[in-house]
């Protein structure tokens, strides 16, 4: 076990976990932050799909001793009131259907209209092409994607 | 299972105090798996007055309905309140849908599958509305002192024309809970409907996007220990022995055991499949820490003998079923195809004289299909909370099927069933897995165990691994022509590994004079379940392919020989039993050729396939579009049409259909599971091959038939015709029939990239 500190949707949290526990799991078994969800643990499904310093990262294959001072923003961060750009056209879309795998799509949408904010077709399906949906929403999230970007 | 509305003692007002102790009918806030905020405890309502199990009303005019089915993201939770919101005549916007607990006293047919919610749910749905309305419109007629015929609501508001009085369904709600129940209620027109047929937001879409806890992995309370299971390596073995030790001492581990699901002389139900009786279970701080004592435990598995159990039937007869032993390999399965195939399987249907049709014929056409099994594969993988003390269970997890799992949890736990207590998650996907609900005994036996609430999760390893798959089936189809090319017999002879896929009085039969459809089974030690459409996601596969071969084998458009086949069931049909309605068949047919402009030259590389199949209820019939510029497939376009009567939900109903649509087309391509001695070959998305953005079809158009009849399913029907859709598509852009599924190899035999 060891203490870290983590810099979490602007807040410091202090955490006493076994260093190679993935960040996935602090955040949902320690912090309460249920939010990033599990489906693979081997980076191959994007549900737990974080923003690691404005990147996406895939939070299951990252031990939380690697994250230093750097910091990690959740779906809970991402806005305050449920108003992102993303949520907003997520909403108008209606994109979920079970909705386990919204989070994870969300979060690499944002991190994709932070690098790219015009992106083409192209960009949003190589952005997009880790995030499984298992439902079957591709054609949504591709289209709520470009109505946020034309709203950013 | 009945659809009418149980009856049963209904409370006049229920007090908000029930909040905190999680109570059974106020309870969102435990589901929701954390407390209420300040806010949102002091925007609730003191006192609710309860109308019947669906409809409460406070004095404020907020309106809760409970949705009663478990939703897996077909949106029932939003469509079904819909329709109980259309007839009460309340605005929409001060609805709070409410999942409620399993509660079989109140709710019948708590029970998400089959695509039968809206189905069975119309009519008692829209009798608790009315009813509810009625009611209201009785206090407000007696408080007024006028005639209540002379009452009228609309949006959550009581009028009286005559004197210009009007109130607020808030205001007559704690009167109208002392009324009697009325038993006959006034059904709105079609023309009437102001809720039903307008697209609404799925009710718990701010949540999602928010990443509020909803799902059962996301629960949790104080004091709660997290498990997991170590299931056997391989189907056909068990449990030898553990050895605790070797993990025990980890760190963050409290306890290491065997556990037992099912007492040895249950009588199972027929969703009590249980792929392993015995596991190991781990139980400990945080599910890292499981996960590393899962990873070092030591345990011997033997391969296990044939195994038996019973099973009960209906009228209380029970049967004995036997579980055979060995090890089981796709080669095996192949090669039982193989021997089946030359066997005679068990006759379905015969009509008129197939065996003298095919002796005369001048041309027979004989293909084979193949498919193999699927995993599930839910986003979620399985999970349950439980928390078990003395004389009683407190189960929360994803379950479809509660009324199927309760009497087993009981059973195993030794309590009487009045004392289990399920209540539903949302589930992250469900697709047939979770209607098999014995995660919720894992979970229930381990926290009895402990003398803890825990929370149980699968790896995604063990989830792939665990079984309940759709099954391997496979089908042979053979037509006999005439030197005119005129269809003289159809003989198909379809089974699978363990049950066939065959629904012989479906069409082509009726259409047909000479017509034999033969089935075979064999037993496995490979557990299956419902899996979106059972059966007919094969079967359509293959008779819909066979078709397409048929009518251009004659010479005919296939769109144009589907429509002379189901003239003949529609006019003179062959046969008693057809289970389908022919001109209903026939009208997505010819919506889907108006659609999708298919008597037009398709765009430049483009290649169009068809394919119609009846199931759940509804009709679809499908156009996918393929190209393959440079040698990559694309799947440019998807056209649907769709008889599934009215429309509750028009845009969540797409969004359903697109997903049945992009489900097709993966396990079309790409899904697969064999098996080599008993363990499967994958066990996580590195190798399971699922559809992702990239190979998801480019367009899809779904267009519903409009004829006001009342609804059917929506979930599945998209599903089966996308397989033979998109076969006879990649028939016309490659020159290659596709027999095997997945297509993949296929493709990739001849250079084609997806
Ligand atoms: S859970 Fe991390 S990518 Fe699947
Ligand atoms: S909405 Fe269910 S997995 Fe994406």
């Amino acid at each position: 076990m060891a203490k870290f500190q983590l810099k979490i949707n602007g807040k410091t949290q202090t955490v006493d976990v076994d260093p190679n526990t993935p960040i996935l799991w602090v955040l949902r078994d320690h912090l309460n932050l249920v939010g990033t969800k599990y489906g693979c643990g081997i980076a191959a499904c994007g549900a737990c799909t974080i923003h690691l310093n404005g990147v996406a990262v895939r939070s299951c294959s990252l031990p939380v001793s690697s994250i230093g001072t750097g910091s990690i923003t959740t779906i809970e961060g991402l806005s305050q009131n449920a108003d992102h750009v993303l949520q907003k056209a997520w909403e108008e879309h209606d994109v979920p259907q079970c909705g386990y795998c919204q989070a994870g799509q969300i979060m690499s949408a944002a991190a994709l209209l932070k690098r790219k904010p015009k992106p083409s077709d192209k960009d949003i399906e190589d952005a997009m092409n880790g995030n499984l949906c298992r439902c079957g929403t591709y054609l949504r999230i591709k289209e709520a994607i470009k109505t946020a970007s034309k709203n950013l | 299972m009945s659809s009418s509305i149980p009856s049963y003692n209904r409370r006049k007002f229920l007090k908000a105090t029930g909040i905190a102790g999680g109570g059974l009918l106020l309870n969102f806030s435990w589901l929701a798996g954390q407390a209420l905020t300040p806010q949102e405890l002091a925007a609730m309502p003191a006192e609710w007055f309860e109308l019947n199990s669906f409809v409460k009303i406070a004095a404020n005019g907020a309106v809760t309905l409970y949705s009663a089915n478990p939703e897996f993201g077909s949106n029932v939770k939003t469509s079904m309140p819909m329709i109980l919101a259309d007839e009460l005549n309340v605005d929409w916007q001060k609805v709070t849908v409410e999942q409620a607990d399993f509660f079989p006293k109140r709710f019948n047919r708590q029970f998400t599958g089959g695509s039968q919610g809206i189905r069975q749910g119309w009519k008692p749905l829209r009798t608790a509305g009315a009813t509810a309305r009625q009611m209201l419109h009785e206090a407000a007629a007696q408080n007024w002192s006028v005639p209540v015929a002379e009452i009228s609501s609309a949006n959550g508001m009581l009028h009286h024309k005559n004197s210009g009085k009007s109130a607020s369904f808030g205001e007559m709600a704690s009167l109208a809970a002392t009324l009697p129940v009325p038993k006959n209620v006034q059904l709105k027109k079609e023309s009437e409907f102001s809720i039903i047929g307008k697209s609404k937001k799925n009710v718990d879409l701010k949540n999602i996007i928010t990443g509020k806890p909803l799902f059962g992995i996301d629960h949790k309370v104080p004091g709660m220990l997290y498990a997991m299971i170590v299931h056997p390596p391989a189907f056909g073995m068990r449990l030898k022995s553990v050895d605790a030790a070797s993990v025990k001492l980890m760190p963050g581990i409290k306890d290491v055991f065997p556990i037992k699901i099912m007492n040895e002389e249950y009588l199972r139900n027929f969703f009590d499949t249980a792929t392993f009786i015995e596991m190991v279970a781990i139980v400990g701080n945080s599910t890292w820490e499981v996960m590393q004592a899962k990873k070092n435990l030591n345990a011997t598995w033997e391969v296990a003998p044939d195994t038996t159990f019973k099973m009960a039937g209906f009228q209380g007869n029970s049967t004995t079923q036997t579980i055979p032993g060995g090890l089981e390999s796709t080669e095996g399965h192949r090669k039982v195809f193989e021997e089946m195939r030359k066997k005679p399987g068990n006759i379905l249907r015969k009509d008129g004289n197939p065996e003298e049709a095919f002796s005369k014929a001048s041309k027979i056409i004989e293909r084979t299909y193949t498919a193999p099994f699927l995993a599930h594969n839910t986003m979620e993988p399985v999970n349950c909370f439980a928390h078990v003390t003395k004389d009683k269970a407190l189960i929360y997890g994803p379950t479809q099927a509660p009324e199927f799992i309760v009497g087993t949890i009981a059973d195993r736990l030794g309590m009487p069933k009045e004392n289990i207590q399920i209540n539903l998650a949302r589930m992250g996907g469900g697709f047939g897995l979770r209607a098999y609900s014995h995660h919720m005994v894992e979970a229930a036996v381990i926290s009895q165990k402990v003398g803890a609430p825990i929370k149980m999760l699968y790896t995604r390893e063990d989830d792939m691994t665990y079984g309940i798959y759709r099954p391997t089936y496979t089908a042979t189809y053979r037509a006999a022509l005439d030197q005119q090319n005129n269809l003289l017999a159809l003989h198909v002879k379809a089974g699978g590994i363990p049950e066939s896929p065959l629904h012989q009085n479906r069409f082509p039969a009726g259409a047909i004079d000479n017509y034999l459809a033969e089935g075979w089974e064999k037993s496995s030690n490979i557990t299956i379940g419902a899996f979106r459409a059972p059966r007919s996601n094969f079967i359509a596969s293959a008779e819909q392919s066979f078709l397409d071969e048929l009518a251009e084998a004659m010479g005919k458009d296939p769109i144009a020989f589907r429509l002379e086949l189901l003239n003949r069931a529609m006019t003179n049909p062959v046969g008693k039993n057809n289970d389908y309605d022919a001109k209903r068949y026939a009208s997505v047919l010819e919506l889907v050729r108006e659609k999708s402009n298919w008597n037009s030259p398709s765009d430049a590389g483009n290649h169009k396939g068809v394919s119609a199949y009846f199931c759940h209820n509804s009709y679809v019939a499908e156009v996918v579009e393929t190209s393959l510029k440079n040698n990559k497939l694309v799947v440019e376009k998807v056209v649907a049409a769709v008889d599934c009567g009215i429309v509750v939900n028009p845009d969540a109903a797409i969004n359903m259909a697109e997903g049945g649509i992009v489900d097709g087309v993966g396990n079309a391509l790409f899904g697969e599971l064999s098996f080599n001695e008993g363990i499967p070959d994958k066990k996580n998305f590195d190798q399971y091959k699922m559809i992702r953005q990239k190979e998801a079809p480019r367009k899809i158009e779904v267009h519903f038939v409009n004829n006001g009849k009342e609804p059917t399913g929506l979930g599945e029907p998209l599903f089966p015709p996308v397989f033979a859709a998109l076969a006879n598509s990649l028939y016309k852009a490659t020159g290659k029939r596709f027999y095997e599924q997945p297509f993949l190899p296929q493709l990739k035999a001849n250079e084609i990239a997806v």
